[in-house]
């Protein structure tokens, strides 16, 4: 259409009056015959998915259910948290293998976020070395491949320890444990009568610090004073755990691992793969941490601290008041997508065998069984569903810290 | 005021007082100002003493240059040549075996083809990425849209037998005229509901028409091409590895994420609720997953989602997988691109009377992908890293070729896996970090400071 005839049928219209629009150029039938079009694609799409699979299985002369899950393994695993033997049941591999991927997981992000915050801060550092070398810490970390570093672990650094019978730690006695080749042989901590006291203690430091900060807190909004919170919490938390231990007489002891003609025995054994898949974990997600952190800390205008300043508030406070609480309000977000990264590359696991969801679940049990689409399902829909809670904290999180602006 | 001094000559220029110049000062205010900042340091350089040394003697001192065959890089204890206790890297192995981890297994007389694609794929890549250089439309063009026909042509051998499009599966036996046949009768139906739709709605039917043969001319070019009989002999894809495989798979990855994330984006933002619903729920899953799992998926279910004589080789379940995966996460980058545009850009659109095609085509596209290039970088050296995942289902890539080179015997000894993965490490760390600072580099050049 050109300009010409445009300006001819704008003077028709307004003799004519409002044009009736063609029933296609309404955006609401247009959107709702897209949105009904796009409902029975994606219908026959999911329906000739499930046809196709269901014929394909019943060639194979399989069937689908979850009944299987009940079967005993018939297979051995090499860490477990939980009762575990050949004759468990399938469920029961899930359940060892969702403990061990929760175990790498929660001391991965332990450990990446202490080494991530620290470098963060020391890429922040006006010492020159220490912000070069943190400079040059996460571009080698997080510019290679996590698989490639789980390797170089497993397969070249661990392999240059000393053989199981010449272990490292025999200096020491094994008070440390022995570390060779074949892991870590670690003192294995045993709960001494009293042992529940301190623990019960240490809970109640932890409920008692809530209540303490927040009442401190309301006191400071009310009346302007202040509350040496800090050493509260930690004289409950660290204080009275530690008091309660040395007078109930330090009921915990190690049993510390043997030497003998085959190794050390005794203690408490942390696999290789262990070792090497929570190394490379942690150490590649602190590189990414360590950007965070920066970021968070930089993104915090100087005119801040300079106002706080002029306000009175001293170092200390201007830190926790004002720059910390924004700070983290940057930082939070990226930071729990790096904790969850972290636990779903564990699954990278699988390389090394480390026994954790995926290798024994997806792997081992998935050939064991044949049961393809349940055990895929099952996997997926585990990590999906920690995915999803953790957005769901994390939308609430961002809700409740949230700028309210005018 | 008539007798004050008024000194004629410059004062001779005095030198700055000590200790607040020359290194030594340098020192003091950079390294050792505090305690504190002192012990730092220390601990810093004794970090750096354990790990810096040992590496460079690893890397470059002690390792060996030149040598056949494994007795250059194995101790005397290990049936070689070099004193006990000797402990390099040796490079050699790296040297013999370099073929094998850029080309794979692919046939030496053939190995070519995959130059020219690799040469193609540079000179294109460069083009797009130096900004200042000309013919950016064109060179888009190209790499989106000739490149992959005519590496996939070059790679594979093309030839292609095709027997079915869209409608042939239901009444025709399959065969290559039947294709074509079924192809004519697929272009002529849509034609026709195209016909239909503007006659219906009042509006000129030509354009429709046009955007319907047009879709289908260039499908008859890139079939006609993966189809013809080149004399280009075939090339299965189990001997494919290496380098290149990481790249196929990481290229493919993101050249067919962004128009599918663009779509998705789109569809996210959109607002009729069961596009968003859609959307949202195919970002999620994916995002939600790891990358494992989807390649567990696609090599061990895919098969059965498909009907019977339907197959995929195992690099296109893979490449299936990638593309679903990092589509999910092209989404979100350029959503971000999409929300971070201000509202008046949308008002101003709409107020040109633009329909919704011509403002995404024309406004809000254009700047919101050029403001998410450091993201589509970063996705893509994401992309890149996580493609060393395909050697968990039996591929071989970069990382995996090198793997497996270590059951050969002629290089067997206990610095061999050292060396391999020294190399995979230096030759991932220099793409990524190379594509990092790119994507820094874009950053600050993008940064108008305009933005709110």
């Amino acid at each position: 259409m050109t300009v010409d005839t445009d300006g001819v049928n704008a003077v028709d219209q307004m003799e004519k009056g409002p044009q009736k629009t063609a029933f296609f150029n309404n955006p609401k039938i247009r959107s709702s015959v897209i949105q009904v079009l796009l409902i029975g694609i994606l219908i026959y799409g999911v329906w000739s998915l499930i046809s196709n699979t269901a014929a394909n299985l019943s060639a194979q002369s399989k069937s689908f259910g979850f009944g299987f899950l009940d079967n005993a393994s018939g297979f051995d695993v090499s860490q477990s948290l939980i009762e575990y033997s050949r004759a468990s049941s399938f469920w029961t591999v899930y359940q060892v293998g969702l403990l061990n991927t929760l175990l790498v997981a929660i001391t991965g992000i332990i450990l990446a976020t202490l080494v991530g915050f620290s470098i963060g801060i020391a890429r922040l550092s006006s010492n020159w070395i220490v912000s070069r070398a943190a400079y040059w810490y996460v571009e080698a970390l997080r510019n290679i491949p996590l698989l490639l570093w789980i390797f170089i672990f497993y397969f070249g650094v661990l392999r240059l320890l000393p053989s199981k019978r010449e272990p490292l730690g025999t200096s020491l006695d094994g008070a440390l444990g022995y570390l060779s080749i074949g892991g870590w042989i670690a003192p294995k901590p045993v709960a001494g009568d009293m042992l529940w006291l301190t623990g019960l203690a240490v809970l109640f430091g932890i409920v008692a610090s809530f209540i303490v900060s927040s009442w401190a807190k309301k006191r400071q909004m009310r009346t302007g004073q202040q509350f040496p919170t800090l050493y509260v919490i930690l004289g409950l938390i660290i204080g009275l755990p530690a008091a309660l231990f040395i007078v109930t007489g330090l009921p915990l002891s190690f049993e510390y691992p043997e030497i003998g003609r085959f190794g050390a025995r005794g203690g408490m054994p942390v696999l290789p793969e262990f070792i090497a898949l929570l190394t490379a974990l942690s150490i590649y997600t602190s590189a990414f941490i360590a950007e965070i952190v920066r970021a968070g800390i930089l993104a915090i205008n100087k005119g801040q601290t300079e106002a706080s300043h002029a306000l009175g508030l001293r170092p200390g406070p201007t830190l926790n008041l004002v720059i910390i609480p924004q700070a983290l309000r940057v930082i939070i977000p990226p930071l729990t997508n790096q904790f969850l990264n972290l636990t779903k590359n564990s699954s990278l696991a699988v390389a090394i065998a480390y026994p954790e969801l995926v290798s024994i679940f997806a792997g081992t049990a998935l050939n064991q069984s044949g049961r393809e689409v349940e055990i895929i399902m099952i996997t997926m829909a585990t990590y999906l569903t920690l995915s999803l809670l953790t957005s769901t904290f994390m939308n609430w999180y961002n809700n409740r810290m949230a700028l309210i602006e005018r | 005021m008539a007798n004050g001094f008024v000194r004629k000559e410059m004062l001779a220029q005095m030198p700055a007082p000590a200790g607040t110049k020359g290194p030594l000062h340098w020192l003091k205010t950079n390294l050792f100002s505090t305690p504190l900042n002192s012990a730092a340091t220390l601990v810093a350089l004794y970090a750096l003493y354990c790990i810096v040394p040992p590496f460079i003697d690893f890397a470059l001192i002690s390792a060996v240059w030149s040598g056949e065959s494994r007795e250059a890089c194995a101790t005397i204890k290990q049936g070689g040549i070099k004193p006990d206790g000797w402990f390099g890297a040796c490079w050699p192995y790296v040297g013999a075996n370099l073929k094998l981890f850029i080309y794979g297994r692919y046939p030496v007389d053939e190995l070519w083809r995959v130059n020219i694609v690799y040469i193609m794929f540079a000179i294109s890549a460069l083009g797009l990425l130096i900004p200042t250089l000309p013919f950016k439309r064109q060179n888009v063009f190209f790499m989106f849209g000739i490149f992959p026909v005519v590496a996939f042509i070059l790679l594979t051998g093309g030839h292609l037998e095709l027997n079915g499009f869209l409608i042939a599966v239901f009444f025709m036996e399959p065969s290559y005229s039947a294709f074509w046949i079924d192809f004519a009768v697929t272009t002529l139906f849509f034609a026709a509901i195209a016909y239909l739709l503007a006659k219906g709605t009042d509006s000129d039917p030509i354009p429709n028409l046009r955007a319907v043969f047009g879709v289908a001319i260039i499908l008859v070019a890139v079939l006609l091409a993966v189809s013809a009989p080149l004399g280009l002999e075939h090339v299965e894809t189990e001997v494919w590895g290496g380098l290149l495989v990481t790249l196929v798979i990481a290229v493919t990855g993101i050249v067919a994420s962004l128009p599918i994330g663009i779509l998705l984006a789109l569809g996210r933002r959109s607002n009729m609720p069961i596009v968003k619903l859609i959307c949202v729920i195919f970002i999620e899953f994916w995002r939600g997953v790891p990358l494992i799992t989807v390649l567990f998926m696609s090599s061990v279910m895919l098969p059965l989602f498909l009907p019977e004589g339907v197959d995929f080789d195992k690099l296109l379940r893979a490449l299936i997988g990638v593309a679903l995966f990092s589509s999910a996460y092209m989404a979100e980058v350029i959503r971000g691109g999409i929300q971070a545009l201000p509202k008046g850009q949308y008002e101003g659109a709409m107020a040109l009377g633009l329909n919704y095609r011509q403002m995404m085509q024309m406004v809000i596209l254009p700047q919101a992908l050029k403001l998410v290039i450091p993201g589509i970088v970063n996705t893509f050296i994401g992309l890149f890293k996580d493609t060393t995942l395909v050697l968990i289902i039996g591929l071989f890539d970069f990382l995996g070729q090198i793997q497996s080179s270590y059951s050969d015997p002629t290089w067997a000894s206990p610095v061999q896996s050292m060396t391999g993965y020294l190399f995979a490490a230096l030759v991932y760390w220099f793409f990524c970090f190379s594509m990092a600072r790119y994507s820094m580099y874009m950053e600050r050049r993008l940064d108008t400071g305009h933005r709110s």
